[in-house]
């Protein structure tokens, strides 16, 4: 079956937008970092989806192939990918700090315990 | 990939968070599937034992430290959605002029990248491009990011670290604030 040329990015879209709704629209602490994640890979999928070449295989140097993917997005999302769980890593943590200080980690009951006096 | 989408949805509409941990990590593995569809097997490598990994282990400490329930929200909100909406509609309309996927007449594939599929094997030496180009053409991208991980896991320890335990315990109106927090 052959799909239109521009699917992918239209799933990559989808994709984002579910994650950009949970960041903005949940109260809870970790979902938002959830849809962040999901955010991330979206934009991963976008970058992998441009280096694909029709009829390449995988960038390693191989007698009688001729047709490589690009390598260069797949050098920068590797790098991406592990920032990315070091900014996961981080934001974790600063929900368990939050939990720590107000009791919860949803983002309602947060603002009303600062509006307290 | 439109596993993916579903799997997405899901977890925006998931409530109980430990199934929302798990269902982020087979989330990450179909990305590791569509990276190896698109002949890029490191790619994928890494986002499963990172992805869905570390990333499911971080986020069910966080479970165990915090809580694992979301709470209810009577109202859903309207205004985000229309935002979503309205962000996702410019963006399909921005696709609409973009190369076709596997177009080999892409312009991504006409600047620095051949070079490097012609070179990289008599300059740097290993068959894998990507790690030539990781390594050794972009090599101080790679220093970037290992100070990025460095910072991050700094800012984690101290952030959770046990001296801070330690100030707060020998500071007892402190405390206060926390009352379930020491277990």
């Amino acid at each position: 079956m052959e799909l239109p040329g521009l699917f992918t990015y239209w799933i990559v879209v989808v994709l984002m937008m579910t994650g950009f709704y949970v960041v903005i629209a949940q109260g809870n602490l970790v979902k938002k970092v959830v849809g962040l994640n999901i955010f991330q890979v979206s934009v991963f999928v976008f970058y992998i989806s441009m280096s694909k070449v029709k009829g390449g295989t995988a960038p390693i140097l191989e007698d009688g192939i001729e047709v490589y993917a690009n390598p260069l997005p797949h050098v920068l999302i590797l790098t991406a990918i592990v920032v990315g769980i070091a900014t996961t890593a981080l934001g974790l943590a600063l929900v368990v700090r939050i939990r720590e200080t107000y009791g919860t980690v949803e983002e309602d009951e947060i603002n009303a315990r600062e509006r307290e006096p | 990939m439109v596993f993916m989408a579903v799997t997405a949805f899901t977890l925006a509409r998931l409530r109980n968070l430990f199934a929302v941990a798990m269902l982020s990590g087979v989330f990450s593995l179909l990305a590791a599937v569509v990276y190896v569809v698109m002949d890029a097997v490191d790619v994928a490598f890494t986002e499963a034992a990172v992805g869905a990994g570390i990333a499911t282990v971080l986020m069910l400490g966080t479970l165990v430290l915090t809580t694992d329930v979301e709470k209810v929200h009577p109202k859903k909100p309207i205004a985000p959605l229309i935002v979503v909406t309205l962000t996702g509609a410019v963006l399909i309309y921005g696709t609409l002029d973009m190369p076709h996927y596997g177009d080999p007449n892409a312009p991504i594939h006409h600047h620095v990248a051949p070079r490097y599929i012609e070179k990289s094997g008599a300059e740097v030496g290993p068959p894998n491009i990507v790690t030539s180009v990781l390594a050794s053409y972009r090599g101080y991208d790679t220093l970037g990011e290992v100070t990025v991980i460095f910072t991050a896991a700094a800012g984690v320890l101290v952030l959770l670290g046990r001296w801070r335990r330690a100030a707060a315990a020998s500071n007892p109106h402190k405390t206060d604030d926390e009352p379930e927090a020491r277990s």
